[in-house]
């Protein structure tokens, strides 16, 4: 059974009553904050996912990294920033203005509204939707539009070649990562993200996915970097081949926005392996045995509130872990070549995720108990 | 009139008039990139009228088909064969738009009169809203299981027609006609991605 934990909504609901506004009026009021706070949350994921970046590959290449700006550098992001805001915004004389605006703008929206579906804790997400993962998947496939419309817009051949590769990439291996959240799917028996969630619950570390499903975490990790274009997948933007890609044209805040969707779509592909396979906001001890041994009410507003706080700390705390790792690979792995690349995505993911997918159908028939029946 | 019911309005005349102007971009403008863009764009809004009609799994599964793969399998198509070559101008263009116009509109007509005169409001079962998915998937595979393979293996030919088309180079006969096949036709000479934009 699980507890209906805080309904800030309700509470804040009946805080503007008090006042004497309508319920609408209050639900209108409501709406914009959770959606304020997400997306705060999110460039502020960015500004430390860049400083991390900066430290991780400068201590991997033994170098100080940033460190003048603010202690330990913690405010070079924030310039770097600053710097591309007010840079000048070319567009090439004969690239298509309009598609050329356009292009990032489609690239970071997607990726934006996709925290729609992010769960901090029961009800500490801005829309328990049903279809919750299958909406992230369905968005994350609109991205490809965005990168072929600035590759052609751009009227350069790196540009058009880097934005055909980029979808390519997306494309091929939407499609395991897919068939990996199916397996996910399948053992909970709903799509929507707090209940993927709640399926994890059961004994702390024990009950979470990843040993259930390690083939598909595997399968997920790879694909997810892969759609995030991180190295060793940063094929769409090989500096050797093809200068930077889609990006070659960009400056100013339009590169920006392409920087800040990598990274917005790097932190919410962390946080959505936590939420599919590391137990989401579930400590590695299920809180509720804690407020028992303390002999605490776990419907007590004091303890309701530490368990809120301890879901957002282990929510942001397994994202950074995995977005530490994925910098880690980024600055110790070499670049793949584009047809081994898609020799991956097609003839050994693809297969492996439908079998995993079938091996999962089979014990979920066979022990209905541990597979979710 | 409340809140909720004017949003769901405004939501739906926005929606319509993409729909609407989105849909006659594509057919109007020259400009065959652009054609497909407003494709996509008119995708989406039709995804978003599924979201005003409560079926949400609908919606994300349009925006994952129609968006996603087929609007972006378009655009592939466009962008490795744009060649901005100047077509032939065609004889008799002003009567033939006429006449296509004239097709189009009566096929609005009609489309009208089927809107006006369907009694709409029958008394159906009530919307499930969240629950579809899994209706859906109890329908797919109980009633409608036969539909369901079918296109399945439709699917599954067409994909065996495209790697028969495209690895044309590895099989020794021409699989049509049974000749030796000629391999000179798979080397074509390579035409320029992008060429320079008339300066207008």
């Amino acid at each position: 059974m699980v507890s209906p934990g805080l309904d800030l909504e309700l509470s804040f609901s009946q805080a503007m009553q008090g006042f004497g506004l309508s319920q609408e009026v209050a639900r209108l009021l409501w709406l914009p904050l959770p959606m304020l706070l997400v997306l705060v949350a999110a460039v502020v994921g960015v500004l430390v996912s860049v400083w991390l970046e900066r430290k991780i590959s400068a201590a991997v290449q033994q170098r100080v990294g940033p460190e003048y700006a603010g202690a330990l550098g913690v405010l070079q992001p924030l310039a770097d920033g600053l710097k591309l805001l007010v840079k000048e915004d070319i567009i090439p004389a004969r690239a298509d203005s309009i598609l050329f605006t356009l292009g990032p703008i489609l690239v970071v929206v997607p990726v934006i509204v996709s925290w729609l579906i992010i769960p901090f804790g029961q009800n500490l997400l801005i829309s328990n939707v049903g279809v919750g993962i299958f909406l992230w998947i369905s968005f994350s496939s609109v991205q490809p539009i965005g990168l072929l419309m600035s590759g052609y817009a751009s009227n350069n051949k790196y540009s058009l070649l880097g934005g055909l590769r980029a979808a390519a990439q997306s494309i091929s291996y939407e499609i395991p990562l897919a068939l990996a959240v199916l397996a996910i799917v399948m053992m909970s028996n709903s799509l929507s993200t707090v209940d993927i969630v709640n399926q994890q619950t059961g004994a702390g570390i024990l009950s979470w996915n990843i040993w259930r499903q390690p083939v598909g975490f595997l399968i997920f990790w790879i694909c997810a970097l892969a759609e995030c274009e991180r190295l060793p997948f940063d094929l769409p933007e090989a500096e050797e081949e093809l200068v930077a890609g889609y990006q070659t044209e960009y400056a100013g805040m339009k590169f920006a926005l392409f920087y800040l969707a990598g990274y917005i779509n790097l932190v919410l592909s962390a946080v959505l392996v936590s939420v599919l396979y590391l137990g989401g906001w579930g400590f590695p001890i299920p809180v509720e045995w804690l407020a028992g041994w303390l002999h605490q009410p776990i419907d007590a507003p004091v303890v309701q509130v530490i368990t809120g706080s301890v879901g957002i700390m282990m929510t942001i705390l397994k994202a950074y872990l995995l977005v530490f790792v994925a910098i880690l690979l980024r600055w110790t792995t070499p670049r793949v070549r584009i047809d081994q690349l898609l020799d991956l995505g097609w003839k050994f993911l693809l297969p492996l995720a439908l079998v995993n997918l079938l091996v999962t159908a089979a014990l979920k028939l066979a022990f209905p108990v541990a597979f979710g029946g | 009139m409340t809140i909720a019911t004017s949003t769901e309005l405004i939501c739906f005349l926005v929606l319509s008039v993409v729909v609407v102007a989105g849909a006659l971009g594509v057919v109007l403008l020259s400009n065959i990139v652009y054609s497909a863009f407003l494709l996509g764009g008119v995708f989406m809004a039709v995804a978003g009228l599924y979201l005003l009609l409560n079926a949400s799994f609908v919606a994300a599964a349009q925006v994952m088909i129609y968006v996603g793969a087929i609007n972006v399998l378009i655009l592939f198509a466009i962008m490795l064969v744009n060649k901005r070559e100047d077509l032939k101008a065609i004889a008799n263009l002003t009567t033939r738009r006429i006449v296509s116009g004239g097709v189009c509109l009566g096929l609005l007509a009609l489309l009208v009169r089927v809107v006006v005169t369907t009694p709409w409001s029958l008394p159906g079962p009530a919307a499930v809203g969240e629950e579809a998915t899994a209706r859906i998937g109890e329908h797919l595979f109980t009633d409608y299981l036969l539909p369901f393979e079918l296109a399945s293996v439709l699917l599954l030919m067409a994909m065996i027609g495209a790697i028969v088309l495209a690895r044309r180079d590895v099989l020794a006969a021409d699989v049509v006609t049974g000749e030796a096949a000629d391999q000179g036709l798979i080397e074509k000479a390579r035409t320029p991605l992008l060429l320079e934009r008339r300066s207008s």
